[in-house]
């Protein structure tokens, strides 16, 4: 029997593993997100939450097991399907990922460029997101002119510019002071208020217990526990 | 969108100007000395064709042929391959032509109690197909026949030439071959290069989803760009080379109707495209290479 919560579900891991070599990073892993989840992998550092996103885009192949993304299966998807499947996420990475020699502009309009968007309306949605993340006006400064804070926001505003379904934060405000930490956060409250699936790795509690939502823990890359809270 | 592309990859060659000039110099070189073989053969063709024009096959036939039977070897001999006409030269016409072309010792001749000249052929062969080796075939044939004394024609070092010509168009082919395959491995390194310094906003690119297509196309304008400006400048260079030699030259040792001239328009645009090709698979080559990783 598949109960209400399963066919819910956007995103499927069944047994999954992947190592490195003879370290294992993942181990059995079996976990469903739901849609419209705002869902937190917690975890000390080195748990295996960055591997976890990671196989999630297929930035890595799994080890072993499978995982279904809104209905595909990730070990079938042939080379060029890719980028499609990249689509449905909206990512920001433990290390922001901007390109140093495009403006902040240019970083965040490259999501929309990159999936044949018209030129009027790649205007329209940066603009929008730009004024949404507070960074409209450093939109011609170079990543490495900004803060720490500030690259967090132009990576929230190139995640969520294309309106993904999923959005994969890795440790989001893990480098930042308590009120850009928060200003983040709630940045991505609104985007799971608009619908989208949130899935949060970090090891900050703090945050979590501000929040609430659905959290699992991973330990030395195993699954712990699933509560909710 | 296009725009987009274009407008990275002049951002490619700006950032790169040193790697793209060295480039485009070099495609530039190369296209440069390919199309000098190739001024170089379409002029000697042109030369040997000029040449050819004069081949004239004269067949001396038996003293004792009738002349009843020379309406029949004149048909038989434009029956022949390649032949476009032959033309009847009577011993008394050829007396009087001789007579003609040596008037300051013509007592000599006027002294002959019989004329001492065969009847004979002049065989005309049709241009296209005159090739020294039809030529040679076609005297050889003529020779056979049983009323045919003796077959002259053109001057012989004209063979040799052709064929000395012809063994340079070899040599022409290869070097052609070798240079293409430098300039593409120039492009492809290039490419290469460029790639490598913006490997790491390729690989977030791909992150975003973005596809293949979308970060190779403006690496494939880059290369077009940079093939197609190199093989305009070598055939740039090769046209002011050209002009300033055709005005030295003509006057000077070549036959007076014949004259040099510069690629024409199809010879030219194949190179040109040649080029793009070599840009097309340089950057084919290293996107291959290095998006497979
Ligand atoms: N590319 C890799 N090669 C080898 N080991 C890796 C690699 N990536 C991650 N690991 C190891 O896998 C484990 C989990 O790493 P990670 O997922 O980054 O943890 P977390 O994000 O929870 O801090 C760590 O022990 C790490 O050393
Ligand atoms: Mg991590």
């Amino acid at each position: 029997m598949i109960g209400e919560k399963e066919k819910n579900a956007i995103i499927r891991l069944f047994h999954v593993y992947r190592h490195y070599g003879s370290k294992n990073a993942l181990i059995d892993i079996t976990l469903d997100v739901f849609k419209n989840e705002f869902l937190f992998i917690s975890g000390p550092s080195g748990a295996g939450k960055t591997t976890l996103l990671k196989l999630l885009y297929l930035g890595e192949p799994v080890s072993d097991g499978q995982i279904l993304i809104d209905g595909m299966n990730l070990s079938r998807i042939s080379r060029n399907r890719i980028p499609y499947l990249r689509r449905n996420f909206g990512i920001v990475f433990q290390d922001y990922k901007l390109i140093k020699t495009k403006t902040v502009y240019e970083n965040v309009a490259i999501v929309l460029e990159a999936s044949g968007v018209k030129r009027r309306m790649v205007q329209k949605k940066v603009n929008h997101v730009l004024r949404t993340v507070g960074m409209e006006q450093r939109h011609s400064a170079f990543p490495p002119s900004l803060s720490g804070g500030e690259q967090q926001r132009v990576a929230i505003a190139r995640a969520i510019v294309g309106d993904p379904k999923i959005i994969l934060a890795d440790e989001p405000t893990g480098s930042l002071d308590s009120e850009s930490a928060s200003f983040i956060f709630n940045l991505l409250k609104g985007v799971h208020t608009r619908g989208a699936t949130v899935i949060i790795a970090t090891h900050d509690k703090e945050l979590i217990k501000k929040t609430g939502g659905r959290v699992v823990y991973l330990s030395s890359g195993r699954l712990e526990t699933s509560p909710y809270v | 969108m296009i725009r987009l592309f274009y407008k990275r990859a002049i951002q490619d060659i700006r950032e790169n100007r040193f790697l793209n000039t060295v480039t485009i110099i070099t495609i530039a070189l190369s296209i440069l000395i390919v199309s000098v073989f190739a001024l170089f053969f379409i002029n000697t063709n042109d030369l040997i064709n000029h040449w050819k024009k004069g081949i004239r096959v004269v067949v001396y036939l038996k003293t004792n042929t009738s002349e009843a039977m020379i309406p029949d070897i004149k048909k038989k001999f434009e029956e022949m391959y390649g032949v476009s006409e032959a033309v009847f030269i009577s011993k008394e016409e050829a007396l009087e032509q001789l007579k003609r072309q040596i008037k300051s010792q013509i007592s000599l001749l006027e002294d002959l109690k019989e004329n001492p000249l065969p009847d004979a052929f002049e065989v005309r062969m049709i241009p296209s197909s005159q090739s020294w080796e039809k030529v040679e075939t076609l005297s050889d044939k003529i020779e056979s026949l049983p009323y045919v004394d003796d077959v002259e024609y053109g001057e012989k070092w004209l063979g040799r030439f052709t064929n000395i010509v012809n063994l340079f168009r070899l040599t022409g082919y290869g070097v052609g071959g070798l240079f293409f395959m430098a300039a593409v491995f120039i492009v492809a390194n290039t490419i290469r290069l460029v790639l490598y310094s913006r490997r790491e906003e390729i690989e977030i690119m791909r992150l975003i989803g973005a596809a293949d297509s979308f970060i190779k196309f403006p690496f494939y304008i880059q290369s077009l760009i940079q093939s197609t400006l190199g093989g305009i400048l070598g055939l740039g260079i090769l046209f002011i080379a050209f002009t300033i030699i055709a005005s030295n030259v003509e006057h000077g040792f070549l036959p007076g109707s014949f004259q040099i001239r510069f690629l024409p328009p199809a010879v030219f645009f194949s190179i040109v495209i040649s080029s793009m090709l070599v840009g097309w698979l340089g950057c084919y080559l290293s996107l291959k290479q290095f998006l497979r990783i």
